[in-house]
């Protein structure tokens, strides 16, 4: 693999760009490997990376139904922060956000980390006091995060309508260091660096069974052939559910349509993440100039990847009143995700029931910000058996009722 | 957007007029109940890639609870039907049938 660089860039100027390789082979499968991971996701392709960067296991594949980086690591709004009230939840966040920082020079891979900073508006007294706990819970995990006040949102959002129709904006947390990156980069990075370790990435293969002897997993049925293994990670999000069904054991799992959308390029306004949550919208700005938009889930499971009409129609009117300069913006795009979400929002990295698999899901709407954290957390519980950072999320939680619960800290999309 | 029809009231109207309220037809566990008993009815879902029952809530009209078969892809309404079943009526599940031949769900199919 050739080191990227911006003498390398240089070098195919000069020879009109014939120099560069494809950023990963596309190998046929091979009989067995050490560790199967399923799912070619940032999720699925960053376990893979930790596993043979932090614990030496090369042996390893990621079986991919669609295209590499095709399902939610490709549809989601890009935003990444650790300002969490759980000590769990915030540990393995923040640790995802330290690694995002110097993820590029770690693969050699621009995936674009922006520390642009992200406000959660407080719009209701309820919301000023639960954001002002989870700033003091930051402090004690070690998470830079601050309780500012209206002006000082002004100040950082010009854009803003302070006392809005509805909400007035009462302050906000803010995290200067979260952000957002590449959504695409991320997976891409991940996988060139996982195919230049010896790793076989192999697309539109779509596991549809998983065999068994006793109670142990031995390898995957897909339709490129049988392939075995000792090991096998699900990390398939909104798929969860059908992958354990097929390996014979439930989730305490749902999957809903998550949407987001964009618009037309318009000129920089807005060099921040905010996330409105009482009005149910977010939104940022890319760097090609699109304003990029989400909001809430569908009220009902299914997999349409499309989402409803009239959620769109909600996040909108909410940005509308909270940004009124947006009102005459035209939407280029919508689109829908899968998301895999649990009774407490927060995510099941976790041995299973069938010895030898494990699960790594249910991250919800908040999947994209995690998945180096994840990836880094989840290769050592598949490698070592457990991980300081994926303990407290096991699937046992559930028996224990012992929640991580995200669900009133969040309210909504995270 | 889905169009349900209130099997309470009678009442046709767009998704938003209604809640949804998660599974149907689940058997209930209480004091006395198995960990693993008790587990499966609070948290384990069936989350299917395809057909799902489920109860609905006439938020805005009646306010009454129903039952509806649904696709959770093609987002298709098979029928609702009164909460006061043990399980689907013949009519739904053969309309199910037509659709998606050799369905199941927990016990019946």
């Amino acid at each position: 693999m050739k080191h990227y660089s911006a003498f390398a860039v240089a070098r195919e100027a000069l020879r009109y760009h014939m120099g560069w390789e494809r950023a990963w082979a596309s190998p046929e499968p091979k009989k067995k490997y050490d560790v199967i991971i399923v799912g070619a996701g940032g999720h699925g392709l960053a376990t893979a990376y930790y596993l043979g960067k932090n614990f030496g296991i090369t042996n390893v594949a990621i079986l991919e139904k669609g295209w590499l980086g095709g399902g939610n690591t490709g549809r989601n709004t890009t935003i990444i922060r650790s300002n969490y009230l759980q000590d769990p939840s915030a540990a393995i966040y923040e640790k995802s956000r330290s690694l995002y920082e110097t993820l590029s020079q770690d693969f050699n891979y621009n995936v674009m980390y922006s520390p642009r900073g992200v406000i959660m508006l407080a719009q209701t007294e309820h919301e000023v006091r639960g954001y002002q706990r989870t700033a003091h819970a930051n402090a004690l995990q070690g998470v830079t995060t601050e309780f500012i006040s209206p002006q000082r949102v002004k100040e950082i959002v010009p854009i803003i309508n302070l006392d809005g129709p509805r909400y007035p904006v009462l302050g906000g947390l803010w995290q200067a260091r979260a952000g957002t990156a590449r959504h695409d980069a991320v997976a891409w990075g991940y996988a060139r660096a996982c195919s230049a370790m010896g790793m076989d990435i192999i697309q539109k293969c779509e596991v549809t069974g998983i065999s068994r002897e006793g109670s142990k997993v031995t390898g995957v049925t897909t339709n490129r052939g049988d392939i075995a293994c000792d090991k096998l990670g699900l990390v398939v999000a909104g798929h969860s559910g059908h992958l354990a069904d097929m390996a014979g054991f439930r989730l305490p799992i749902e999957s809903v349509a998550l949407q987001a959308l964009v618009s037309e390029p318009i000129k920089p306004c807005m060099d921040c993440v905010v996330m409105a949550n009482t009005v149910h919208g977010y939104m940022s700005q890319s760097d090609k100039g699109e304003m990029v938009i989400g909001g809430g889930t569908d009220g009902y499971n299914n997999y349409t990847q499309r989402g409803s009409f009239h959620h769109a129609e909600e996040t909108v009117r909410a940005l509308v009143e909270t940004f009124p300069m947006v009102a005459r913006l035209k939407m280029l795009r919508q689109w829908g995700g899968i998301v895999d979400v649990t009774g407490d929002r927060s995510p099941i990295l976790s041995k299973t029931p069938v010895e030898g698999i494990f699960i790594n899901a249910g991250w919800g709407t908040g999947g994209f910000k995690a998945i180096p954290g994840s990836g880094c957390g989840f290769a050592e519980l598949m490698a070592k058996g457990h991980s300081p950072l994926c303990d407290e999320f096991g699937l046992d939680r559930f028996y224990q009722g012992r929640f991580i619960d995200e669900s009133v800290a969040a309210g909504v999309a995270h | 957007m889905l169009i349900l029809t209130c099997p309470c009231c009678g009442v046709t109207g767009e998704e938003t007029e209604f809640h949804q309220g998660g599974e149907a037809h689940l058997k209930r566990f209480g004091p006395g109940a198995s960990d693993d008993e008790f587990h499966t009815y609070m948290f384990a879902k069936e989350n299917p890639k395809g057909v799902h029952f489920e109860r609905w809530r006439h938020n805005n009209g009646c306010g009454k609870w129903f039952h509806a078969a649904r696709d959770t892809v093609t987002l298709e309404v098979y029928g609702t039907y009164p909460a006061q079943t043990l399980e689907p009526p013949k009519e739904i599940r053969d309309a199910i049938t037509a659709k998606r031949p050799g369905w199941t769900w927990r016990e019946f199919a």
